[in-house]
């Protein structure tokens, strides 16, 4: 089986998701990752994630619709999505894509969990 | 002043998605870092190959195994060039849905071509749609 690419922390229904690799959001990975984060996220009810990208260089439109499907997925199970700590040239794909309007986005992990409601 | 490096060229025949990219990236990095292209400029390329390539076997080849993906490269000091040809039967580009557009934001996938347009200076699909030509121009 294929190393994990991220790490997975929960206090409850709070669950915070770090990337391990730098590349990791391109599409040699991105499928394994989507995964990785749904297995983490559908064993909680309500559950409030947090997805850290301090240590992400690269994206890429695949890693944006994996994004939108967890989204999704979270909503489905009564939960809310925060995203933190991006990059200002990932951030940049984010307003040029939209997606800044689909996603909450946040400067700091704590800021992200103090927006949850 | 003038050009210090020579210009890189390279061209291959991908037969696989993965180990195609595995290929391309660290090859078109050296060459971007050795003709002073920024981390901005290394950021903008490596994504627009990415969606260039990975279109080019999903889409054009419709992920046919018998057929390949022909990748050319030509980076200099002022900009930073590819081709990307697959073996399919090409596509309208006009025809691709705008994702920027409220109906389609919550769509997950079709924001492939729209990063090439927005991250390269130029980008161009040669008729039938099959061959897209990209470059990246340093800022004057």
């Amino acid at each position: 089986m294929a190393s994990s690419h991220i790490s997975v922390r929960k206090t409850d229904n709070l669950i915070r998701i770090d990337f391990i690799d730098r590349n990791i959001l391109d599409e040699l990975n991105i499928h394994q990752i989507g995964e990785e984060i749904l297995k983490a996220v559908e064993s909680e009810f309500r559950p409030k994630v947090v997805i850290v990208f301090k240590n992400v260089e690269h994206m890429s439109s695949a890693a944006f619709g994996t994004l939108m499907k967890v989204n999704e997925r979270v909503k489905a199970r009564d939960g809310q999505l925060r995203l933190c700590q991006i990059t200002p040239r990932i951030h940049e794909a984010f307003v040029m894509t939209k997606l800044n309007r689909i996603f909450s986005i946040s400067d700091t992990y704590e800021t992200a969990v103090a927006s949850f409601v | 002043m003038a050009n210090s490096v020579k210009a890189f060229r390279c061209e291959h025949t991908l037969r696989e998605l993965r180990e195609g990219l595995e290929r391309v990236h660290p090859e078109a990095e050296a060459a971007l870092a050795a003709h002073g292209f920024d981390d901005g400029a290394k950021f903008a390329i490596r994504l627009a190959i990415e969606e260039a390539v990975v279109n080019a076997f999903r889409h054009g080849n419709r992920s046919d195994p018998k057929k390949s993906v022909h990748f050319r490269a030509y980076i200099d000091d002022t900009r930073a060039s590819f081709e990307v040809e697959d073996e399919g039967p090409g596509f309208d580009p006009a025809t691709i849905p705008d994702p920027t557009e409220d109906e389609n934001l919550e769509i997950p996938s079709g924001r492939g071509v729209m990063l090439i347009k927005a991250y390269m200076t130029e980008v161009e699909y040669v008729p039938p749609g099959n061959l897209l030509r990209m470059t990246y121009r340093k800022p004057a």
